[in-house]
């Protein structure tokens, strides 16, 4: 019985030490690039920075909005965000609704219709191909058009709206309201958990897409996005690591430098999510479990 | 017409009644009575067709000469040409072996680790510190592949916090150039992609794990199984089902890795063992202008997929009845 106790304790031990450590690798690269964002970018070059900052500054953050492509890119990314989301999500849900009322005659065409695209894809030179002859190239839509409606959004969603009583929508039809109405006044609202999550995957996706900013808009300055234009100073710096690694390590900005930029940025572009995930999470989990058990 | 054989079933030959509407009015009149149906579909229905399923037709394309200026019926017609040509370029082979390795690693490690980490946190007792260690480890999953490549860039950098450590520690006498050796790119992108999704992807075997009955667990304690025979004898059976159905779409998936991480961690220095099939489609079909090759390589992709999808599939059904029968 002793040695059981023991090894319980054991086990205990080795649990709660492997979970604290899981926990500080996820959360100790956050904190780090945090506190080199707001560390002087001279004194940071001397190294030695981890979870504080030494001479602590605003300079990044500053010379980060005096940069006028992060600050179109940072516009960008919020106005493709709010816009795809919204729209992303009408959309998903009105084909999930139609294709959950069992009465209507082409649901199955139209679920098959949906059904494919998780599973062939065209590829990338053919959806260029596309893009290029609608005339979407360096268009505001080529954001929002191309990945409107995701499939597997589509079904988890109808999943969902299946769990509700159909006598809900039946009252409602014998009162006289077509389905337009039935979609927006009734269902809608009721499916709010899983339209949060869903919601939450889109607004995400949109707000960390830069490849089709590189693909399509980069001849359009003002079509620039924040991760795209982070996406480039990172190769930036990436050339620059490489560039000491020949000894040629020489940063001249006066005032900040390409990493503690990079650090302002990185901050600047993860705190939205930080800040909405967090109350969402209860939402999505459920949200997963729920599409991934019924497929 | 023959005479029915059961007493209930001359009602079904009743005479035909006169006012009933044909077929075709019968259908128009549904589809009348369904038309916000068929309005608030139509929209989509267009939208799929025009951005799904017109790539799709696209692959065509890989069977011409294919010029964009010029309508499909003056295209001129090669056959297989741009896929013999493929299957004789020695780039192809290093970019498939590049995708196939971390492939494979991405999809060993994507689902040990995760079943592990699910299995661990299930075994935690105080409810908040679990809550805690779930919400930090789904966190990096909402975050850009960009902003991750960049602090795995500077976390792996020549005088960054691993090196330091790994001085420390006296494991090594000089600094490791990790993003500069091809050898440990496969290694870097593999742990780049368990740090990002270790807490994600465990959120399904978590719930698989919870849905198991209690009563299983309290049966075995009474016959004095400890807590390694519980988790080997219960929790493990118990997600296998959903294991098995995320172990089929991935592995129809296994071609398709994507191309975001490569991408952003890649250098000129370890260029042989970064690029993948996307990043080779990218390069030849846009940056170079061959768009017939560029989707002779998409085509190769979805077969090799569709063939990795029922061969899983069928294979994973064999698997399970002999199991059955056992």
């Amino acid at each position: 019985m002793r040695r059981g106790k023991t090894k319980e304790r054991l086990f205990q031990v080795f649990l709660y030490g492997v979970m604290v450590l899981i926990g500080v690798i996820t959360l100790y690269p956050f904190l780090n690039v945090l506190a080199i964002s707001f560390n002087d970018a001279l004194d940071t070059v001397k190294g030695g920075i981890y979870l504080w900052p030494r001479v602590f500054t605003w300079n990044n953050y500053r010379e980060v909005f005096t940069y006028p492509n992060l600050v179109i890119g940072f516009n960008m990314s919020l106005l493709r965000t709010i816009t795809g989301t919204v729209l992303g999500l009408i959309s998903t849900a009105m084909v999930a609704y139609v294709i959950s009322c069992r009465e209507f005659i082409a649901r199955r065409l139209v679920s098959a219709l949906f059904i494919l695209t998780m599973y062939v894809s065209g590829g990338l030179i053919p959806e260029f191909m596309l893009v290029r002859k609608l005339g979407l190239m360096n268009n505001f839509w080529v954001y929002i058009l191309p990945g409107l409606i995701s499939g597997w959004n589509v079904f988890v969603i109808r999943a969902y709206m299946d769990t509700l009583p159909e006598s809900l929508t039946e009252s409602a039809k014998l009162d006289g309201a077509n389905e337009l109405t039935i979609f927006f006044r009734i269902i809608f609202p009721l499916c709010k958990p899983i339209l949060a999550t869903i919601a939450l995957f889109i607004a995400v996706g949109q707000w960390n897409s830069w490849f089709d900013t590189y693909i399509y808009c980069s001849g359009n300055r003002a079509l620039t996005t924040l991760q795209y234009e982070m996406m480039r100073i990172l190769q930036d710096v990436t050339s620059a690591t490489t560039s000491s690694i020949y000894g040629m390590n020489e940063y001249n900005a006066p005032r900040t430098s390409p990493e503690s930029i990079q650090a302002a940025i990185t901050i600047v572009v993860t705190l939205p999510i930080l800040f909405v995930y967090p109350f969402l999470q209860k939402y999505f989990v459920k949200g997963l479990t729920l599409g991934a058990l019924k497929s | 017409m023959r005479p029915a054989k059961g007493s209930t079933q001359p009602l079904i030959y009743s005479m035909p009644d006169p006012a009933a509407p044909t077929w075709g009015r019968k259908i128009m009149r549904q589809i009348y009575q369904q038309r916000y149906l068929f309005l608030m579909v139509l929209p989509f229905v267009v939208w799929v067709i025009i951005f799904k399923y017109i790539p799709i037709w696209g692959w065509t394309m890989a069977f011409q000469d294919y010029k964009p200026h010029l309508s499909f019926a003056e295209q001129t017609w090669v056959g297989w040409k741009y896929f013999v040509e493929l299957f004789h370029d020695r780039q192809f082979y290093l970019v498939l072996r590049n995708t196939i390795a971390m492939s494979l690693l991405s999809l060993l490690c994507g689902y040990t680790f995760p079943i592990m980490f699910a299995i661990l946190l299930n075994e935690i007792g105080r409810r908040y510190f679990r809550q805690i260690i779930q919400t930090i480890s789904y966190l990096p999953h909402f975050v850009s592949w960009v902003v991750v490549a960049g602090i795995f860039t500077k976390l792996l950098a020549i005088g960054g916090p691993v090196n330091q450590l790994l001085l420390a520690l006296g494991l090594t006498d000089k600094p490791i150039l990790f993003m500069a050796k091809g050898e440990y790119f496969w290694g870097i992108v593999t742990i780049a992609d368990l740090w990002k999704e270790l807490g994600w992807n465990s959120i399904i075997f978590l719930a698989a794990i919870m849905g198991i009955d209690g009563n299983l667990y309290e049966a075995a304690q009474m016959d004095g199984a400890g807590r390694f025979r519980q988790i080997w004898h219960i929790t493990l059976p118990g997600i296998r089902p959903v294991v098995f159905i995320m172990l089929i779409m991935s592995i129809g998936n296994l071609i398709n890795i994507g191309f975001e991480k490569q991408f952003l961690l890649q250098n000129n220095m370890v260029k042989d063992y970064s690029e993948v099939l996307d990043l080779y489609a990218l390069t030849y079909g846009i940056r170079v202008a061959r768009y017939a090759y560029g989707t002779a390589v998409g085509i190769f992709k979805s077969a090799v997929s569709i063939v990795l999808l029922f061969l899983a599939n069928f294979i994973i059904r064999r698997f399970n009845d002999d199991r059955a029968v056992l």
